[in-house]
């Protein structure tokens, strides 16, 4: 075996975190999918405590941050930026530095942008493959995870990946531990101070609350209570819709815009 | 042959160690943390605490308590006397008439003691305990026919002549091990320990404020700068991590039992009996395991494993955490504990080290404090909602008329439609006796008492300090509360955070506010018919705050005879709501709940009056067929003259 084999023993695992917002009281707090990523981490590198690194770029004296130490971690690193600066390009260095072999995130943050965008940016700065909703991170064997991805009804996608690569993680995930009042207080903030590039595209937005989005009206035609249970718990048959594998990207992105123009999404 | 020189020997000897068994013990103690204590004014007062506060509890057990004053008192005396007559060898007849006189006393008590133990309750514990009757006799005995000579009733030379070495023996036999129990054993480990100990423990109790009649149930603040000290621990950890003088109650133990007899938890076979913890303290205190612990085991729990020292981690190896949060902070045992010794602190200082330190609050209880934490309430509910049930009520708030005579406290049961039934009779008994009162609407926040049983002291103190804040701005003379748990913090636990806003205030549950404003005349009442009704007594209003008369007082005032049930008062059982207990959710045998309705059920009560919601929750839990529950409030409700209301049936006849 080669010294680094790239076991889970000596895996270098980074897990990004954002300051959360609780869905009914706006108070800052340590967002779900991202401490479950932490969680994820604390797991893989149950071993080798020193393999995990939790880092956030924003402000290291942010309260909400405490809360994730409080999982039991030594120190956050924090790259402190502007609070109007666009963080991918420095966490990219960072990545790269740190000589990461998985990094995880959550799906998408609680407050600020919530875009979701930020895993695909480092993925396509890195270079590297993003495996989306990840549920769980099962085994690291010569470089390649088995990695089970989330999808609706509770069901589970197995995928090998090479490393390194980026996971997002789903609320399917394991659920993150308890954050404990002494190990919040106690754990250092490392900072690193770090210039960025204002996002000059975010400063012309206006922040607003986000909204739950309209549900389409689901109509019930089932009689019996077997065929409800069915219905609630199958998996949905898409109908109507259109596998498209082998069409050239211009066609399969026209066929998107032609959707949502049809939906009334885009006009 | 005379053995003359041997008896002061021997006692000098057994003094000796036994004072050097106390330094040993001494350090075993000092060997936890500082507190602020007045060594000399707690030495002072001692006696009249042993004679006054502790006979007090004792003397609910007659048969026990008479026992004790002959035995004890008898020991105590005879101690005194034999140093004067056999160790220092003065040579009067009085004294050693006596001291005959005493240790009659002591032996008659020792027989007592050895006929309760001749067929012993399972609460008390065996083993070494079981010798101590014929310790005590031997001592008694001993000594008695070693004065003889000195009274004058024998000759001197009678035992060296006629009965010779073999009576000399066996009185020294019998005074060895008389004085081995009574003496050595006293500061080195054996039953006597609880007289030593027990004796500087109500010197030096941490809870002054128990004496005298008083009472003291406020959980102690934790110091949160701990968190970022080099060594520093929030909450118990180590033995050592108790202050010297908890150590020292825990030492005190008589293992008497008498809290297992009454403990909930226990009962429904959760693996606690506050006995054996207490026990395992000492364990912990002195280190060792249990092996020789002779009492009832944690139900489900084998004997013999626990080990401990005092400066081990005491959730590894010594205790079960499940242990500690099989505790509902009912208090039942402290109140029935005749050294009392402090049960519930321990229990929520260990807790704390658990939930601060290690983030294992078990079950529901990680998820609770995260909800409490992020919207200041138990369940996560948005806390702009906190006022909806009261919609249609028209409240008057605080933020608006700045002013009342009372500020009503809602509680989080405003967010439970059950409780809110309590809440809007309340309200409707409120508006019926024109009170002036408003409400502080969102910003009420919880209480922070689940918080601060569930160890996380953190969250309470944050909530404790936000709610001061906002009660600060505000000007009323009273606060009265439907929940019995927000009223102990607020009258009990909101002072040590150096707010004044509730200085000069008084704090009332409901049911005493209640029962002043019928007294007054301000409410009508029609009397009740509805058969009988039996009155549960809530533990946060009754042994924590020593309120038993006014809910009584108030079902009178409807001409309701409580049908009380077997545990009531002091004495009553838990519902199992209390301490974050339904949160922890700690499997047992049977439901706390379930064993306090079998109570109701055997008054026969068709109706159990309650003062609390959390109580009406547990109690209505229980599958029927059962009694109905009712908040006092809402019996009086249904009671309530209505002069709107008559005036109204009066104009349709
Ligand atoms: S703790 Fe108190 S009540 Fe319980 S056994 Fe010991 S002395 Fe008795
Ligand atoms: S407070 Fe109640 S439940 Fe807890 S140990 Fe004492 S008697 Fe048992």
């Amino acid at each position: 075996m080669q010294p680094n084999s790239l076991q889970l023993e000596n895996l270098k695992i980074v897990t990004l975190v954002s300051v959360g917002k609780h869905p009914q009281s706006g108070r800052v707090r340590r967002a779900d999918q991202d401490s479950r990523a932490v969680e994820l981490g604390l797991t893989l590198a149950a071993q080798n405590p020193d393999g995990l690194m939790v880092l956030h770029a924003g402000d290291p004296a942010e309260p909400g941050l405490r809360s994730y130490a409080g999982m039991g971690l030594a120190a956050i690193n924090v790259l402190q930026l502007d609070p109007a600066a666009d963080a991918v390009a420095p966490l990219g260095e960072q990545l790269q530095q740190s000589g990461a072999d998985i990094v995880l995130t959550g799906v998408r943050a609680e407050s600020g942008e919530g875009s979701g965008m930020l895993p695909y940016q480092l993925a396509e700065k890195l270079g590297w493959p993003i495996v989306s909703r990840v549920a769980d991170i099962v085994s690291v064997n010569e470089g390649v995870a088995e990695v089970l991805q989330a999808l609706p009804r509770g069901q589970r996608r197995a995928l090998k990946v090479r490393l390194p690569f980026i996971a997002s993680i789903d609320t399917a995930a394991p659920a993150a531990r308890q954050s404990a009042f002494g190990p919040a207080q106690r754990a250092a903030m490392t900072v690193t101070v770090v210039e960025a590039e204002t996002d000059t595209v975010r400063q012309s937005w206006d922040e607003a609350v986000a909204r739950k989005r309209p549900k389409r009206l689901k109509v019930i035609k089932a009689k019996t209570a077997a065929e409800r249970f069915k219905a609630a718990t199958a998996k949905s048959q898409s109908e109507g819709g259109r596998i498209m594998k082998k069409e050239a990207p211009e066609e399969q992105a026209q066929a998107i815009v032609d959707l949502l123009i049809e939906e009334g999404v885009l006009r | 042959m005379s053995f003359e020189w041997l008896n002061p020997l021997l006692i000098a000897t057994a003094l000796l160690l036994a004072v050097i068994g106390a330094v040993r013990r001494v350090k075993l103690w000092r060997a936890g943390q500082p507190d602020q204590i007045d060594l000399v004014a707690g030495l002072m007062a001692m006696p009249g605490r042993y004679l006054h506060d502790l006979h007090d509890i004792v003397e609910r057990d007659k048969y026990m308590s008479k026992t004790h004053a002959a035995t004890g008192g008898g020991f105590v005396l005879s101690a005194l006397l034999i140093m004067l007559v056999h160790l220092l060898g003065i040579d009067s007849q009085l004294l050693a008439w006596a001291l005959l006189a005493s240790l009659t006393l002591m032996f008659v008590g020792a027989l007592f003691v050895f006929k309760r133990r001749l067929n012993p309750p399972s609460r008390i514990s065996k083993g070494p305990w079981m010798r101590l009757p014929k310790s005590l006799l031997a001592f008694a005995g001993g000594f008695f026919v070693l004065t003889l000579p000195a009274a004058g009733v024998l000759s001197d030379g009678f035992m060296a002549q006629t009965s010779g070495v073999l009576l000399t023996l066996v009185l020294t036999a019998l005074i060895i091990w008389g004085m081995g129990e009574l003496f050595f054993g006293m500061t080195w480990g054996g039953p006597m320990k609880h007289a030593f100990a027990g004796a500087l423990h109500l010197a030096f109790h941490r809870r002054q404020e128990r004496f005298g009649g008083g009472r003291s149930t406020g959980l102690k603040p934790v110091d949160l700068s701990l968190a970022t000290e080099v060594g520093g621990v929030l909450g118990v950890a180590k033995p050592t991590d108790f202050k010297w003088n908890q150590l020292l109650g825990f030492d005190a133990c008589v293992q008497c039992g008498k809290c297992e007899a009454v403990c909930p938890a226990f009962a429904a076979g959760q693996p606690l009996n506050p006995k054996k913890l207490i026990q395992d303290m000492v364990v912990g205190l002195a280190g060792g395991s249990d092996a020789k612990y002779a009492g009832s085991p944690y139900p489900g729990k084998e004997v013999g494993h626990a080990q401990g020292g005092p400066d081990q981690i005491i959730t590894q190896g010594l205790l079960d955490p499940e242990t500690l949060w099989s505790c509902t902070t009912c208090r039942a045992c402290v109140e029935e504990c005749p050294m009392m010794i402090e049960h519930v602190d321990a229990i929520v200082d260990m807790r704390r080290f658990l939930t601060m330190e290690k983030g294992s609050t078990p079950n529901k209880g990680a998820e609770v404090l995260d909800n409490i934490i992020a919207t200041d309430n138990p369940n996560g509910y948005a806390p702009a909602s906190r006022t909806h049930w009261a919609a249609d009520q028209n409240l008057p708030l605080m933020k608006e008329v700045r002013e009342a005579e009372v500020l009503f406290w809602v509680s989080d049961g405003a967010f439970d439609m059950r409780s809110q039934r309590i809440l809007r009779a309340f309200v409707k008994l409120l508006k019926a006796a024109k009170v002036d009162f408003a409400v502080l609407g969102d910003e009420e926040l919880d209480s922070g008492d689940v918080a601060r049983r569930l160890g996380d002291d953190a969250t309470f103190q944050n909530l404790a300090k936000r709610n001061l804040a906002v009660l600060s701005q505000y000007k009323f003379s009273t606060i009265v509360t439907t929940d019995p748990h927000a009223f102990h913090c607020l009258r009990n636990e909101y002072n040590d955070f150096g707010s004044d806003a509730l200085e000069g205030v008084e704090v009332f549950h409901h049911t005493t506010f209640l029962n002043s404003l019928v007294q007054q005349g301000r409410l009508q009442l029609d009397p009740f018919v509805g058969g009988k009704v039996t009155y549960h007594d809530p533990c946060y209003l009754g042994r924590y705050n020593g309120e038993y008369e006014a809910p009584r007082e108030l079902l009178r005032s409807m001409g309701i005879e409580v049908a009380e049930m077997e545990r009531s008062g002091f004495r009553s059982r838990c519902c199992g709501g209390g301490g974050g207990a339904p949160v922890t959710d700690i499997p047992g045998e049977r439901r706390i709940a379930d064993m306090r309705m079998e109570d109701a059920n055997e008054t026969g009560a068709e109706l159990i009056a309650v003062g609390c919601q959390q109580c009406t929750a547990m109690l209505e839990g229980v599958v029927e067929p059962r009694p109905q529950v009712k908040d006092i409030a809402e019996i009086l409700v249904g009671q309530l003259v209505d002069p709107t209301a008559k005036g109204l049936a009066k104009e349709v006849h």
